[in-house]
Parts: C-alpha cells; sequence; structure tokens
C-alpha cells in the first residue's frame, strides 16, 4: 500500500470542474418562491415599520412571526433573527418580502416605510463586553528586573472571507417536517438554531449540505440565521422559499475578522525577552456571537511560536453599532500573531542585535510550557524547519543585500504555530463528536459525518483514511454530502478539527471495523470523542493545556517595492510546515497556496473600512482580494511529525496556512522600506506616509 | 422580443425581454445551472461564457446582444476533447477546490487556449486575471493550464 501521503485525484473535480454540481442556487424547485431582506440603514435607533397592502401570493415575515425565541443559537446568544424595535447596525435585518417574481418583490421592498427614531450609535472601544485574562510565571517581578522595557501598539483592519459563492439558502416544507439546504459549515449548527428558534420537535428540521463554494469561516455561524429567517417563514406558509444573497448585500451585512488593537510592552534582561504585558481589543460589531471565543483564541496566541516565561495577558470584546464581526480561518490568532512577529522583530532594532538568532533564541521548545501553563509535548522541529526555510529561500544571502536604505527590496521571516481543534475543552464540553460507518451486505461501506467539503478536500482525504485502514477498493466506500437525517453530530467544519479530530475518531471506527469484518453482513460503528487523558484545562482561569496539539510553520516573503507609486510586488514566498503527517499532499499544498495567499494578503491588500458604521468597502471592485497576476510562486514543503492521536499522525492544515502570512510579508515591506510597521494593510498609502516620515 | 442566437453549438430562439442578463437567462430559462453568479457587476468570472469563442462575463450582457453571435456555455464545452484535456490536467495539479470558479476559470483558459497554444507563464496569469479564486492563490491553476498546452498538443 502507498503512503498515505501520496496524492490520489480529488474526488469531486469532475462535476465540480464540468459545472455539474450543485450549489445551493442550483437546486430546482418546483413551486419556487424567492426571499429578500429588508435593512437596517440607520446605526442604531428604534423603528417603526410600515407596511403596504401587498399583492396576492406575496408575503412579510418578520421578527412577530417567530414561533420560539428571536434568538440565533450559537456559542453566545445574542443575536436577533430578526430586528425587532430597534436595530443596532447598517444591513441588521428587518423582515423578509417572499414571493416569486423578484421585480414585483424589489418594488414591495421599497414601498415598505421604516420610521427611524435615531439614537447615538457607539463606534469607539468605550463598550466592553467580555474580558479575558491570564498569568504565567511573575510578570511583575520580571518587569522590576529588566533592563530595557519597550512598548509598542499594532493594529489590524478587517477582512472579508470572500467566498467566491455569496451565502445562500433554501427552505423547503413537507409535511411536518422542514428542509433546508444552504451553503454552510455546520449543518448541526443550523438545525439547532432552528430547532430552538421554532419549538419544533428535533426530527422535524432537516438540513442538507450542497456543494459548497468557499467559506474560510463566513459560513460557521451567519448561515445559521438566514435559516431561522427562512424557516420562521416557511412555519407559516408552507411553501419553498430560496434566498440567495448579492455580493454588496453578503459584504455588508455578513461577518468578518475581528479589527484589532494589540499592545505589548516586552520586559528584556541580557538581550532576553523575559516577560510580556499584551492586552489585545477586538471590534465584535453589533452583537457578541463567537467573539468571546475568538478573542480566547487570539490571548491564548499571546507567544505564538516562542517561549516567554512570564506573562500578564488580557484582552476585550467590544461592541459597536457596526456589522457583526465573527469566524474566519486563524479566528483571533493571524492577528496576535502578527503583532508577536513585529514586536519581536522590533525589540532587535532598538537592541541592535541580529533579529535571527534572537528569534531563534527565543523559540519554544519541547517540554516548555506553553503561553498558558500547559505542556509543549511532542517534539518541536522548528530548528530544523527554519534551517530548509533560509536554505530555499537563499534569507541570509538576501537579507545582507537587501536591508539597506533604498535597496526597495525585503524579505521577511515568519515563525509560528496554531493550536488544532477547539479551544481549551471545547471538544469534550461542548460538541461531543459522533461518527457512524456502517457496511451493507455487498461489503459496501458508508461514511456517516456532518464534517462538510467546502473545497478544503476532505470528500478525498476523510474517504482515503477509510480506504487505507480497511484495504479497500476506493469504489467500495462512499461518503455522501452530509444529511443530519442520516449522520450523527461530527461537530462543525471549523477550527482546523476535521482530518484530526473527525478523521482520527474514523480511523478508530474503520479499524475497528476491519478488526471485527464479517464479510457479507452489515455492520455499524460508532466512535464518539474521547480527550486525550493529558489535556488539563481550566477554563475561567485559561491555565493549562489550550489545545491537544499544535501545528507549525515558516512562511518567507520576497517583495519588491515600486518606489514611484509604492506598490508592493510578491516575487516569491516559501513555506514549510510541520502538520504531523501528510493526508494527502496535492490536497494539502492547495490549503497552503490558498492559505498563504489570503494572510500575505491581508498584511498587504485587502482593505476594508467601516466609516460611521457603514461598510465602504463592499464589493469586488472596492474590496480588492488577489488576483492570479498579484500571487507568485511558492515552493511549500512538509515536515513528518506525527501526532499519537491523530489519523496516521496528521494534525490541523488549514488555519496554519493562514496565519504567518501577514508577519511575513510586512517584515518585508519593512525591511524595503527601512521603516517599522505597526499597522496592516501596510497599503501604498501606508507606506508612502511611512517613507516620508521621520522615525 | 424574439433573439436568435447559437447556443452550445444549437441554433435557439427566445421571446424574452431584451435587456435580461444572458447569467439570468442561461440559469433560469435554459436551466443551465453550470454558469456561476459569484458578484454580479463583472470581476470574479465566475459567470464567463465564450461569447464567439472568447471569454464574456455572462451577467454584464443584455441578451439584445446576442443576435446571430455564438455562445458556449461549460455544459456545451464539457463535451469536447480540450475539456477534457483541461480536466485531466486541473485534476492532475490541484486547480479546483470549492470548484465555484472552476466552470468559469475552465472557459478562460480555453479563450485563451484558442488563441495561444502555447502560453508562457505571464500569459496565463494575464488570461486569468478577470476570474477570481479565493481557494488556490491560483498558481496550481497556472500550472494545469500550463500542463494542457503542453500534453494538448494539435488540441488547441
Amino acid at each position: 500500500m502507498k503512503d498515505i501521503s501520496t496524492s490520489i485525484p480529488k474526488v469531486d473535480n469532475p462535476e465540480k470542474l464540468s459545472g455539474r454540481a450543485l450549489y445551493v442556487s442550483d437546486y430546482e424547485i418546483p413551486n419556487l418562491y424567492y426571499a429578500k431582506t429588508l435593512r437596517s440603514t440607520s446605526p442604531k435607533a428604534k423603528i417603526q415599520v410600515i407596511k403596504p397592502e401587498l399583492p396576492d401570493d406575496y408575503f412579510i415575515i418578520d421578527y412577530h412571526h417567530i414561533p420560539k425565541q428571536n434568538i440565533v443559537k450559537m456559542i453566545f446568544e445574542d443575536w436577533k433573527i430578526f430586528a425587532d424595535d430597534e436595530v443596532s447596525y447598517i444591513g441588521e435585518p428587518i423582515l423578509i418580502v417572499i414571493g416569486k417574481d423578484k421585480k414585483v418583490i424589489q418594488n414591495i421592498l421599497s414601498q415598505i416605510q421604516v420610521i427611524y427614531k435615531e439614537e447615538k450609535p457607539v463606534f469607539d472601544t468605550s463598550h466592553k463586553v467580555i474580558h479575558k485574562t491570564y498569568q504565567k510565571g511573575n510578570p511583575n517581578l520580571a518587569f522590576e528586573q529588566a533592563d530595557t522595557i519597550l512598548k509598542e501598539t499594532f493594529t489590524t483592519g478587517y477582512q472579508e472571507q470572500a467566498y467566491i459563492e455569496p451565502q445562500g439558502f433554501l427552505a423547503i416544507p413537507n409535511e411536518q417536517e422542514i428542509t433546508l439546504i444552504g451553503s454552510m459549515q455546520c449543518p448541526y449548527y443550523v438545525k439547532n438554531a432552528v430547532v430552538e428558534a421554532l419549538g419544533y420537535e428535533e426530527s422535524h428540521i432537516r438540513v442538507i449540505q450542497p456543494a459548497v463554494g468557499g467559506a474560510f469561516g463566513g459560513k460557521e455561524e451567519f448561515p445559521s440565521m438566514m435559516a431561522c429567517q427562512l424557516a420562521v417563514a416557511v412555519h407559516h406558509l408552507h411553501i419553498p422559499i430560496q434566498m440567495i444573497y448579492e455580493r454588496e448585500e453578503d459584504m455588508i451585512s455578513s461577518t468578518k475578522r475581528h479589527p484589532s488593537s494589540v499592545t505589548i510592552e516586552a520586559a528584556i534582561k541580557n538581550h532576553q525577552v523575559i516577560a510580556f504585558k499584551t492586552h489585545i481589543d477586538i471590534n465584535g460589531g453589533a452583537y457578541i456571537g463567537l467573539s468571546g471565543v475568538v478573542l480566547s483564541r487570539a490571548v491564548i496566541a499571546a507567544t505564538s511560536a516562542y517561549t516567554i516565561p512570564n506573562l500578564d495577558v488580557s484582552g476585550d470584546v467590544y461592541l459597536t453599532n457596526t456589522v457583526p464581526t465573527g469566524a474566519f480561518r486563524g479566528f483571533g490568532a493571524p492577528q496576535m500573531i502578527f503583532a508577536v512577529e513585529m514586536m519581536m522583530e522590533h525589540i532587535t532594532k532598538k537592541l541592535k542585535v541580529d533579529s535571527l538568532s534572537f528569534r531563534l533564541s527565543h523559540l519554544a521548545k519541547q517540554h516548555d510550557l506553553t503561553s498558558t501553563s500547559g505542556l509543549f509535548r511532542d517534539p518541536i522541529i522548528m530548528p530544523k524547519m527554519i534551517e530548509k526555510a533560509i536554505e530555499i529561500s537563499d534569507y541570509t544571502h538576501k537579507r545582507a543585500i537587501y536591508n539597506q536604505p533604498n535597496s526597495n527590496k525585503g524579505i521577511g521571516m515568519s515563525f509560528f504555530l496554531h493550536g488544532c481543534g477547539f479551544t481549551g475543552s471545547g471538544e469534550a464540553k461542548h460538541i461531543h463528536a459522533k461518527v457512524k460507518l456502517t457496511k451493507d451486505e455487498k461489503d459496501d461501506v458508508y461514511i456517516y459525518i456532518a464534517a462538510v467539503d467546502m473545497g478544503q478536500g476532505i470528500f478525498t482525504t476523510l474517504k482515503k483514511i477509510v480506504t487505507n485502514i480497511l484495504e479497500v477498493d476506493d469504489h467500495k466506500v462512499y461518503y455522501l454530502p452530509p444529511d443530519t437525517k442520516d449522520v450523527p453530530d461530527s461537530g462543525p467544519t471549523v477550527a482546523s478539527r476535521t482530518t484530526m479530530i473527525v478523521g482520527g475518531l474514523l480511523a478508530r471506527a474503520a479499524l475497528n471495523m476491519k478488526q471485527t469484518w464479517k464479510p457479507k453482513e452489515a455492520m455499524e460503528i460508532i466512535e464518539s470523542y474521547v480527550q486525550p487523558e493529558y489535556m488539563e484545562w481550566d477554563e475561567d482561569l485559561l491555565k493549562g493545556d489550550a489545545y491537544p496539539a499544535y501545528s507549525w510553520g515558516v512562511n518567507v516573503v520576497e517583495v519588491e517595492l515600486n518606489p514611484l507609486t509604492y506598490q508592493v510586488d510578491l516575487k516569491h514566498i516559501w513555506s514549510v510546515y510541520d502538520i504531523g503527517k501528510v493526508i494527502d499532499e496535492r490536497i494539502v499544498l492547495g490549503q497552503a497556496d490558498g492559505g498563504i495567499a489570503q494572510g500575505v494578503a491581508y498584511g498587504y491588500l485587502e482593505k476594508m473600512e467601516v466609516k460611521e458604521g457603514k461598510v465602504i468597502h463592499k464589493n469586488f471592485t472596492d474590496y480588492i482580494i488577489p488576483t492570479a497576476l498579484d500571487v507568485c510562486p511558492t515552493e511549500t514543503h512538509f515536515f513528518d511529525n506525527p501526532y499519537a492521536f491523530g489519523p496516521y499522525g496528521a494534525k490541523g492544515v488549514g488555519e496554519l496556512t493562514l496565519v504567518g502570512g501577514a508577519p511575513a510579508v510586512a517584515l518585508a515591506i519593512e525591511m524595503a522600506i527601512q521603516k517599522s510597521i505597526c499597522n496592516i494593510p501596510a497599503t501604498p498609502e501606508m507606506i508612502m506616509e511611512l517613507m516620508h516620515h521621520e522615525d | 422580443m424574439k433573439i436568435k442566437f447559437i447556443l452550445n453549438k444549437k441554433l435557439i430562439e427566445l421571446d424574452l425581454d431584451p435587456s435580461l442578463r444572458l447569467l439570468d437567462v442561461l440559469r433560469e430559462e435554459l436551466h443551465l445551472k453550470g454558469t456561476k453568479e459569484g458578484c454580479g457587476e463583472g470581476e470574479c468570472g465566475a459567470c464567463a461564457v465564450l461569447l464567439d469563442g472568447h471569454i464574456a462575463n455572462s451577467c454584464l450582457i443584455p441578451i439584445a446582444n446576442l443576435s446571430d453571435r455564438e455562445v458556449m456555455t461549460i455544459e456545451g464545452f464539457n463535451e469536447t476533447l480540450q475539456y477534457q484535456a483541461l480536466e485531466e490536467a486541473m485534476t492532475e495539479e490541484g486547480g479546483s477546490q470549492c470548484g465555484i470558479c472552476s466552470p468559469g476559470i475552465i472557459i478562460a483558459a480555453q479563450s485563451l487556449l484558442s488563441q495561444n497554444q502555447n502560453p508562457t507563464e505571464e500569459e496565463i496569469r494575464f488570461a486569468l486575471s478577470g476570474n477570481l479564486c479565493r481557494c488556490t492563490g491560483y498558481n496550481m491553476i497556472v500550472k494545469a493550464i500550463l500542463r494542457a498546452s503542453k500534453r494538448g498538443d494539435g488540441l488547441w
């Protein structure tokens, strides 16, 4: 049998490339109705809605129609399904208009009168709603003993997931049941949210996964709201309804990456950082939603790939009257890792010491304590990975040439880690993942899990894990898109957990099936998540093992600056990763290429502004994501470092490939312009200002 | 208004509002769902079709402009040998992930290769610059088109 890493053809390629794959907007449903949302134009106001007379067969659904509670069930429950008598951000859904002719719907929307009694909106950081803090060692003593103390503040902007398929949902009545088909990452999040909103029996809500045209976190929590709105409508009207967002509607109203401000104060003694005092503020927008857990991941990433013995870390989520922020690949870590990497570099500039050896001397080692005083149990092979990255990028040589005035060239290197799976005891306490593997009398094997293939290739990789363990032909193994009628809740498709956690459970189920295999007999194996015994986590104190395992990475980005336009041209990117074990090399290389493109663009290209509550960059004309001309050649290597609890030793990969991109490109630009960068995205405007500003 | 044009090698006649977008006519009237809508404003290329053999965004084309012209969508193109060569190359190079941009990318590749059988990497990047992909970072798509152009000698 071939090594598991050897690539196989991606199973869904033929249907996707040929245009036959069905995304939510492609379903042909007889007698279909369309829904369109009326949205708030005020960031904060009491509202009164005056509805026009409706033509036959046209309907308006709003919060009055919700049978049970006007809350979208998620981790923190404050998101409304529809605004009630007040609105809290521009773009907040007030009601939906339903009918068969989209032009008539548009006409009705224009006739609805919303009377806004404006209130004073909040756009500053004053409305703090969640605070998290933890300490390690004795930070106060360390600051007393320090010979140098440096302090800097870093800011990061919004980032839009910019999946190419906009948000969309379809709800269909079927006797007592409502079936929901939609572009989402988490079928059970949707199901549970709709059950709560409607007060239905669980068995009366069915959620089916179509093909999903990209998600990146943007389809983690947000789709639950659309599904609830449509389910409420179907509950009253008993008609099939489709709601597909237009791009602008999507970009002004769906969740994005949290803008942040990070202040790091470093205590340094004998050229070693002995303590960090770090504070991060993240803008949650109008509702908390997932912001608390995003904040957790951000504060836990406070030392990134380094060991700092003494820490005083805190963070706040503050609310503003702006579009809610939420899940996005990296989930709070990209903001913090950017700040840590820039801080480490800036310390070396102030101390006038060699940046590379300074950073290498702080790298975390096996058996060190993590930021939250857990233990790095597994081998850490970063020195080897960094050596490789230096060699393939010719980093040392290029740095010597580029790192001087007017070179207009730069090379930046970032070191980073990413905690795999949910933070802390999330898996054990909240998710309770289950997977099911069956086989019938023909010895055909069926995988039943709720994990979604949104492009990351799990239709191929998870099936491959099962096929390889069972040692059967791959055409004897079936893995169909999740339908909650059939699949157990194996948890959401988030947090780089799918291969490691769900894949790990499937590997166990497959091994179990193989060991008890009865030819030509039906079998059913169910496996449930059990937390590794070594995990100890105190959720209140943020103390202990925040993650069961960590993936590690090194990114090197080379840039050239156009001194006339201040535009940054990416020349080459080199990456080295430890993701335990590669399950399918081509698929993982695809994750690496896409992740770094998104991560680097976060650092220098993608700019979204929200002014007075209004999203300014609200379509692909204004909000620039990389094109084929913006990206550059990449070279990526993976080092095996198998993790005992992952399938074949695999750890998380999806988010890891994004989190190091921004600091690597920012460090490269710093070198090219010989100025310090503290804010991203480092746009040409910002670079121009920096270059004309004396330090 | 009656509009006659060639769609996927067959002459068709439609009696529709001439201001309708070709994208909506393909998807809603003709039930051809392989052409996708990503932005509706000509930025993303998910709705790309071949118009007289050249790539065009169907979200920007009113059907009035189609009289006596030739449109090919992914449904027509996926029956050709060129498509097969592109599908193989995309599979071997990992050029498709979520797949929503893939039909448009295939159309862009065909538009390029039909005019330039041996494009350079730069020419491929330029030809793809109207097609947004958020999953792949493009390099694997670029390699796939290079591979198809080499392998598909004589096809274009």
